[in-house]
């Protein structure tokens, strides 16, 4: 099972911060989980944002990047604090 | 030395600790940021400040170690809050320690330009009209340019 995370205005897009959820079969790399998810999802297109980063166990990949059920992967909207 | 805090903090109180910290320098800047009463779209109530561990603090350790490459600093302060935040109240602290003022005022602003645009940081404001989640302005990202424009 993968963990999925969501920051920002993505917590209220998904209207919760975390899930747990296995991989469906052929989604194998974080374009093609944008794709699916934002479908299954019904967002309408805001995981296909550049803007939107990925982490994957800690760490912003460079997509697409390969994904694996046992991954802590996490959608980042634009950061900034202060 | 880097902090993120879920509890209100005095800037006075933490300059003075990092004054006796960087006892022998020969410039101290220090930069206070506060939550807005105002916002564009009405009176602010709160802000909501969250993070990612270990990512914003691991990032802002790095541009810390980057400041401290660029910059003979002899001391440096990172205070960042997390949490709810009220009108007023301090959200981020910065203070640089140097021989001369120059490298204390540059090492402070290119510090500041990372944590307004890169820290990994997501901030949601309530005002009287509804909440949103503010992202960086394009001046932010600007002001963060101008320090990969000279050089890193």
């Amino acid at each position: 099972m993968a963990r999925l995370h969501y920051f920002g205005r993505l917590m209220d897009a998904f209207g919760t911060h975390a899930e747990t959820l296995a991989l469906p079969a052929g989604i194998a790399d974080t374009s093609a989980l944008r794709s699916w998810l934002d479908n299954d999802r019904k967002l309408g297109g805001v995981l296909l944002e550049k803007t939107i980063r990925i982490a994957i166990n800690d760490t912003i990949v460079s997509e697409p990047w390969p994904i694996a059920d046992s991954d802590d992967i996490a959608f980042l909207p634009p950061v900034g604090g202060g | 030395m880097i902090t993120l805090t879920d509890q209100p903090f005095d800037p006075a109180e933490v300059l003075r600790e990092f004054e006796k910290r960087a006892a022998g320098a020969g410039a101290i800047v220090s930069f206070t940021g506060l939550v807005r009463d105002a916002s564009k779209l009405g009176k602010v109530k709160t802000l909501h400040l969250q993070a990612y561990t270990p990512l914003t603090e691991r990032g802002i350790t790095k541009a810390a170690s980057d400041a401290n490459k660029r910059w003979p600093l002899d001391a440096l302060m990172v205070i960042h809050r997390i949490g709810d935040l009220a009108p007023g109240e301090p959200i981020v602290f910065v203070a640089t320690a140097s021989a001369h003022r120059r490298a204390a005022f540059e090492a402070a602003d290119f510090l500041m330009d990372y944590l307004k645009t890169e820290a990994v940081f997501w901030k949601k404001e309530t005002t009287d009209s509804g909440a949103h989640w503010v992202e960086p302005r394009p001046e932010d990202y600007e002001d963060r340019d101008r320090w990969s424009k000279t050089g890193a």
